[in-house]
């Protein structure tokens, strides 16, 4: 099946020839035009340094989807197991030693900012190396186009078959890849929803239909979606639904790394023939080798292309055809446009300047958002509380002529134990606090990992009501390790 | 079309004829995949028409295959919410106020539909937050007219005051005033007492000479030292809460015309549950005794 023995070259030439493919740059900025049908790529099999960097990242990044929700994490008796749980009904988020309440979704955003300001440092690095390498849209593609190559053959074989009629052998072909792709997509929606509950308890209900619908439908559409995006759609989620291409020119300059084709090496480019002296040509020698294994479909030797997604494979499919006529490596490789306009007006290249404003800044902000997440982690509180003071009434006058407010006061614990705590106010004096529905203020129980609510009376005799408004705290006090909270709130009395 | 079929040079497509500052549009078809959507869409609209009621008649409307209302899915809903209740309100129902303040679960439900049911029926004379009004008492605070316990506070409810139901309650102040009990100099010098015993300013030699009037004609039912009796409804007047206001001017209205306030009877008219809900939310405001 395997059609790249088929670029071989005569045992006789040391210096051998290689075939030229007829292939066109489908999306060539010529042919590029909003009104035409999509014209299918056969990517053809790529071999070396970058192929084998796609295989393991791929590994790596699929490996870490499925088995993530699969660790376990031991917190103790009252809470899940599971290293990795996002758990809706309990509106918890947990990951590893990270508790995350729903009051705490500013982690998230950290998270959120610093994976943004990672893309932008990464983009100015190395361009779309994101796209090229882990994006989920470029991983599954590639998984499906290995399966595709698996069943069908590679690039010419594919494309013999799809010219042919239909015959049992097509139609098998096809059924086999399809359903291969359906199952793949089918294991990609149920690993994921594995992530909102316990994955043992959900895997047995799923085989055995008790799941929830929810559980279903999920597996359903990302199956749908993966079917159809990475098997289907492929380059057209990227050209057209993507915005990171519209915005990633945004984020290259002239000293981030870009797949490029040396042009004042390559060019003119000619068909090699025999025998002929490297010193008279340049060294492109027109095989289209670049472009026939170029998932996007476009031709690098046309220079930057929106569709570009920097996978690199032109790069290892002419390193091959460049070991093969026996000419330097690299004509097409990660370069900077400072290098390619150095080589354009004969100074010699430079080595990429890594450390500039732009990845020097990403870099500080990335740590600086870092290093405040951790902080606030580390210095979390178990304890929180909320304080309501009642609005209407504002204060309620006391026969004896003192003064009473109301509040509400929510104590969240987040240990995963029963606790009691005790109220006790500081800064008004005189004052009764009263806890309703209990005898005193001591012994408030909250349950583990939840949130209680107490409604709290303050009053102060006559003498000390306060003309308007004071400010006092509140001290949430545990009653058993003596961790406390303090919180600042008002009592009101009338104007005098 | 009317316009002449000119052509764009650069994409070779027919334009419309329309044009805005120079740009001009081309006559492009729709995409077949939105053409087709649409078309779906059509057909989705009009199986809706048949299973749903779509089109309005002169004095009905196309009520669909199965009869689905939106009115009737609200009335299920409803049902099905007080069908959800009923356990609660059964137990409500049965149990004594004492047992429903002692159980957390049963105080939790019948806090929040007492909460409810105020907030529709109540807060219209009390206030929303039951903080009453010059006329209306405060239930927030710690001074009860006709008694705080919880029993005591569902009795009101369950009668009113001056209600039209047999076993309501009266307060019965004469007006002094104006039905000529008492001259104006009287009138006078019983407001200086009632102002010494709530503590607030006063004419001390008036005040002595009010006491007199005070024991003769108000300590019946305000108690012999103004500490208010609640059999009869009278308030009492050594605190510093007032229902109508406890200053000079306001006193001697109150003692020469008296007042009247009105409180609906809501047996008949709430539901045994509501009620029992209605009293131990009032109690739990704080001043429930
Ligand atoms: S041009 Fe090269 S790097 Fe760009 S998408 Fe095609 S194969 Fe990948
Ligand atoms: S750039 Fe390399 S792979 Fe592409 S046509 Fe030229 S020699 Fe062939």
């Amino acid at each position: 099946m395997d059609q790249a023995s088929q670029v071989s070259s005569p045992a006789t030439a040391p210096e051998a020839s290689v075939e030229k493919i007829d292939v066109d740059a489908v999306n060539k900025k010529e042919e590029r035009s909003l009104y035409k049908a999509r014209v299918k790529i056969y990517p053809k099999r790529a071999t070396g340094f970058f192929r084998k960097l796609k295989w393991l990242v791929m590994a790596a990044t699929l490996a870490v989807y499925y088995v993530a929700p699969w660790l376990r994490w031991d917190r103790g008796p009252n809470a899940p197991d599971q290293a990795i749980l996002i758990d809706f009904p309990a509106r918890r988020f947990y990951f590893f030693f990270i508790e995350i309440w729903p009051e705490e979704v500013y982690y998230l955003t950290g998270l959120l900012i610093i994976a943004a300001l990672g893309l932008f440092l990464i983009t100015s690095l190395a361009g779309r190396v994101w796209c090229g390498y882990t994006c989920p849209q470029t991983v599954w593609t590639d998984l499906f186009i290995w399966v595709e190559r698996f069943v069908e053959g590679d690039r010419s074989a594919r494309i013999r078959l799809d010219k042919q009629p239909l015959s049992v052998n097509k139609v098998a072909r096809k059924s086999v890849k399809h359903a291969l792709w359906l199952l793949i997509g089918m294991a990609t929606g149920g690993a994921w929803i594995f992530y909102f509950a316990d994955a043992p308890t959900l895997l047995v209900d799923l085989f055995t239909l008790q799941a929830p619908v929810v559980a279903y439908s999920t597996v359903a559409v990302l199956t749908a979606s993966t079917y159809i995006f990475g098997g289907m759609m492929r380059e057209q989620v990227c050209t057209f639904m993507c915005p990171w291409p519209r915005i990633q020119g945004a984020l290259v300059d002239e000293d981030s790394l870009i797949v490029s084709y040396k042009d004042d090496r390559g060019e003119p480019r000619a068909p090699f023939r025999k025998n002929q002296d490297w010193s008279e040509r340049a060294d492109c020698i027109d095989c289209n080798q670049c472009v026939a294994v170029c998932p996007m479909g476009i031709d690098i030797r046309d220079g930057q292309q929106l569709e570009c997604i920097h996978c690199a494979l032109c790069i290892d499919a002419c390193n091959e055809v460049m070991t093969r006529i026996d000419r330097p490596l690299n004509l097409i490789s990660y370069d900077t446009f400072v290098n390619h306009e150095r080589r354009a007006t004969g100074q010699p290249t430079q080595k990429p300047r890594l450390i500039r404003a732009r990845t020097v800044i990403y870099s500080a902000l990335i740590s600086a958002v870092g290093l405040l997440m951790l902080a606030t982690l580390l210095t979390r509180a178990t304890l929180d509380i909320n304080i309501l003071h009642d609005r209407n009434p504002l204060f309620v006058k006391l026969s004896d002529g003192g003064v009473r407010n109301g509040y509400t006061i929510k104590i969240l614990n987040k240990q995963h134990e029963v606790r009691r705590f005790e109220i006790a106010v500081d800064g008004l004096d005189n004052a009764l606090v009263t806890v309703v529905g209990h005898d005193g203020t001591s012994g408030l129980e909250v349950p583990a990992d939840k949130l209680a609510q107490f409604r709290v009376f303050v009053s102060v005799p006559p003498a000390s009501v306060p003309d308007g408004r004071q400010d006092f705290d509140f001290i949430v006090t545990d009653v058993v390790d003596g961790n406390r909270a303090v919180n600042d709130t008002i009592f009101r009395g009338p104007e005098k | 079309m009317a316009h002449n079929a000119e052509k764009d040079a650069v994409t070779g497509v027919e334009t419309t004829g329309h044009e805005w500052d120079g740009i001009k549009e081309l006559n492009n078809p729709l995409p077949r995949w939105w053409l087709w959507t649409f078309y779906i869409t059509v057909l989705w609209s009009i199986g809706y028409w048949v299973v749903y009621p779509a089109w309005p008649l002169v004095s009905s409307y196309t009520e669909g295959m199965f009869g689905y209302s939106s009115r009737q899915e609200v009335m299920d809903r409803i049902a099905e919410a007080k069908e959800a209740q009923s356990e609660y309100l059964g137990k409500i129902e049965t149990a004594s106020l004492d047992e429903i303040r002692g159980d957390s679960e049963l105080l939790n439900f019948a806090l929040a539909g007492g909460r409810s049911a105020f907030a529709v029926n109540c807060s219209q004379c009390h206030g929303q937050g039951a903080q009453g009004f010059v006329g209306y008492p405060n239930l927030n605070d710690d001074a009860w007219i006709w008694g705080g316990k919880p029993d005591e506070i569902m009795t009101t409810i369950l009668y009113g005051i001056r209600s039209d139901h047999d076993d309501t309650r009266y307060s019965e102040m004469p007006a002094f005033g104006r039905d000529g009990l008492l001259e104006r100099p009287q009138i006078n010098e019983v407001v200086e007492y009632v102002l010494q015993i709530s503590g607030q300013d006063h004419d001390s030699g008036m005040a002595t000479a009010g006491k007199d009037v005070f024991v003769e004609q108000c300590a019946a039912c305000h108690g012999e030292n103004g500490e208010g009796i609640r059999e009869t409804g009278a308030p009492r007047l050594t605190d510093s809460i007032w229902l109508y206001g406890g200053d000079r001017d306001t006193l001697r209205a109150t003692v020469t015309n008296a007042r009247y306030g009105v409180m609906p009877a809501w047996t008949g008219r709430l539901d045994e549950a509501t009620i029992k809900q209605l009293a131990v939310y009032v109690h739990s405001l704080g001043g429930g005794e």
